[in-house]
This record gives structure tokens, C-alpha cells and sequence, in this order.
């Protein structure tokens, strides 16, 4: 696998940031701050007003690498140590994984820890556990 | 006021993604790589976020009702359930191929990398096919699509 830095305080700050936006979207929206929510929610929205508080959150999630770069000179960086098909599968599943699931790391592993909601902690130690597993199997079946 | 309030919370969300290294697959598949490349970064990341919004959820949710909307909407079910469990295990199967989750993926749309437009279609279309046999279970259940 691509070996990368251990950034401790870049990565405690990265979620620090995180989770200053799940509060705020709560304090001002009354949302749970859950990236497949948002996005679910964009593809099947109820209303004009749901449509457009949704469009604007992904907008700002998108430019965040923007502006990112504008601060530090540089973007982050985005490594993928696996091919394209892979890439295809692995995002079909995570996308039927998180519906039927109901949420994934920011929704589950964020928000809803920070609830301490049953439902979120079961599903975050599930995707965990097989996230690791998968990642193992993965590495021994290349010889890694 | 709402959408430029939602803009700016979307910016806070995609920088602190960025910060964190969430959008470098690399970086979120090594932490479960406790035999390879390991790097624990990740566990840095919940941390961070959990601290956050642990107490600031409970500040928040002491008022009455949020500042730009009609009421707090949060989920209310407790119970565990095979969708649930079952969904939370196939996630994990695709994060760990892709190293790819939806909060780091949309972010690292911005970006520009073609790698990142592949996974968000492919998890577009894993969103919308489940969301049609959910349709079709809830038909079948007597109860509105």
C-alpha cells in the first residue's frame, strides 16, 4: 500500500473542523450533519426549500479543498492505490451499504455517536470491523 | 441567509476533510492496514469531531428549536435492525475496496481528480438502485413508495 505520514495534529484539527460544521448545521438548521443524508437527500428532494439548503451545503463541501489550496498553497492530496474498477464496485457498494444502513462516518460515526444513538454505534463498530477485514483480505490477496 | 449559512457549514465540512487527510484514500485505508502501511491518523479525526460535537450538540439542543429552521430533526429510531447491520457491513466492504467514504469523497470532488468522479457515480448509482428496492419492499408492505 502508498505509505503516508502519521499527521496527528493536522487530523485532530481536520476534526475539530468537522465537527464545528455538524454543530453548526444543527444549531441553525436543525440537521444532523450526515454526508449521505445530503446527498441522499439531493437526489430525492421533498421540496424546493430541501433542495436548495442541500445544494448549498455540498457547494461549500466542494470548494473546501479550494480553498484548502488557497491557504496552504497546495491541494490536498488524493491517493487511490487501486484501479478503476475497484473504484467502481467499492462505490456501488458503499452507496447501497449507506442506504440501507442509513448513514455512514459523518452521520453514524459523528453525529450520531456524539447522540450516543444504539443504532449509530452499532453501525459504525459493523463498518468498522468489515472496512478492516475487506482491507486486510485486499492486502494479503496482493501480497502485501 | 439559509443557503449562505449552509454554504459556509458545507466549507467548514470540506476544509476539515481536506485538513484531515479523509479525502486521500490512501491515508483512510492505511489506518485499517495495521499490518502494512499503518497510519493512525484516522482515530485523530473521530477524536477531533467527537470532542466537538459531543458537547456542542448538547449546548445546542438545550434550546428549543434551531436558529434558521422550524425544529430539530433528528432520527428517533433505537432499534437494531438486518437493515441497519446489513447496511453498515456492505459500506464497510466498499469503503475498505475504495477507500473512499461519501463525507470524504464529496469534498475531494473539489479537487478536480478523475478518480473521485468515478467513485461519486458509481456510489450515485449504488444510492439509487437501493433506494428502488426499498421502494419495491415498501410497495409489496402495503405502505406509500
Amino acid at each position: 500500500m502508498i505509505e503516508t505520514l502519521f499527521t496527528p495534529l493536522q487530523s485532530l484539527a481536520g476534526g475539530v473542523l468537522i465537527g464545528l460544521a455538524a454543530v453548526l448545521l444543527m444549531a441553525t438548521m436543525g440537521r444532523v450533519m450526515g454526508a449521505t443524508g445530503v446527498l441522499a437527500g439531493l437526489l430525492q428532494p421533498l421540496s424546493r426549500s430541501d433542495l436548495g439548503w442541500r445544494a448549498a451545503v455540498l457547494l461549500g463541501m466542494v470548494s473546501g479543498p479550494i480553498g484548502f489550496t488557497l491557504v496552504t498553497g497546495s491541494m490536498p492530496a488524493v491517493q487511490v492505490p487501486h484501479s478503476t474498477p475497484m473504484l467502481v464496485i467499492g462505490g456501488f457498494l458503499v452507496g447501497i451499504g449507506v442506504t440501507f444502513g442509513a448513514g455512514c462516518t459523518s452521520g453514524h460515526g459523528v453525529c450520531g455517536i456524539a447522540r450516543l444513538s444504539p443504532r449509530s454505534i452499532t453501525a459504525t463498530l459493523t463498518f468498522m470491523l468489515t472496512a478492516g477485514v475487506t482491507v486486510y483480505l485486499i492486502g494479503r490477496g496482493m501480497g502485501t | 441567509m439559509r443557503l449562505i449559512t449552509c454554504y459556509i457549514i458545507g466549507l467548514v465540512f470540506g476544509l476539515g476533510i481536506s485538513l484531515s487527510g479523509m479525502a486521500n484514500p490512501a491515508k483512510v485505508l492505511n489506518f485499517f492496514d495495521v499490518a502494512g502501511s499503518w497510519d493512525p491518523s484516522l482515530a485523530f479525526v473521530m477524536a477531533g469531531a467527537l470532542i466537538v460535537t459531543f458537547v456542542g450538540y448538547r449546548l445546542v439542543l438545550k434550546r428549543h428549536a434551531p436558529l434558521l429552521a422550524a425544529d430539530f430533526q433528528l432520527p428517533k429510531r433505537r432499534d437494531l435492525d438486518l437493515s441497519l447491520i446489513g447496511g453498515a457491513t456492505v459500506f464497510g466492504v466498499g469503503w475498505g475496496i475504495a477507500g473512499f467514504c461519501p463525507g470524504g469523497a464529496l469534498p475531494a470532488l473539489g479537487t478536480g481528480n478523475s478518480d473521485v468522479v468515478v467513485f461519486v457515480a458509481a456510489l450515485v448509482a449504488g444510492i439509487l438502485a437501493a433506494k428502488r428496492v426499498q421502494s419495491g419492499w415498501r410497495k409489496r408492505a402495503g405502505m406509500p413508495a
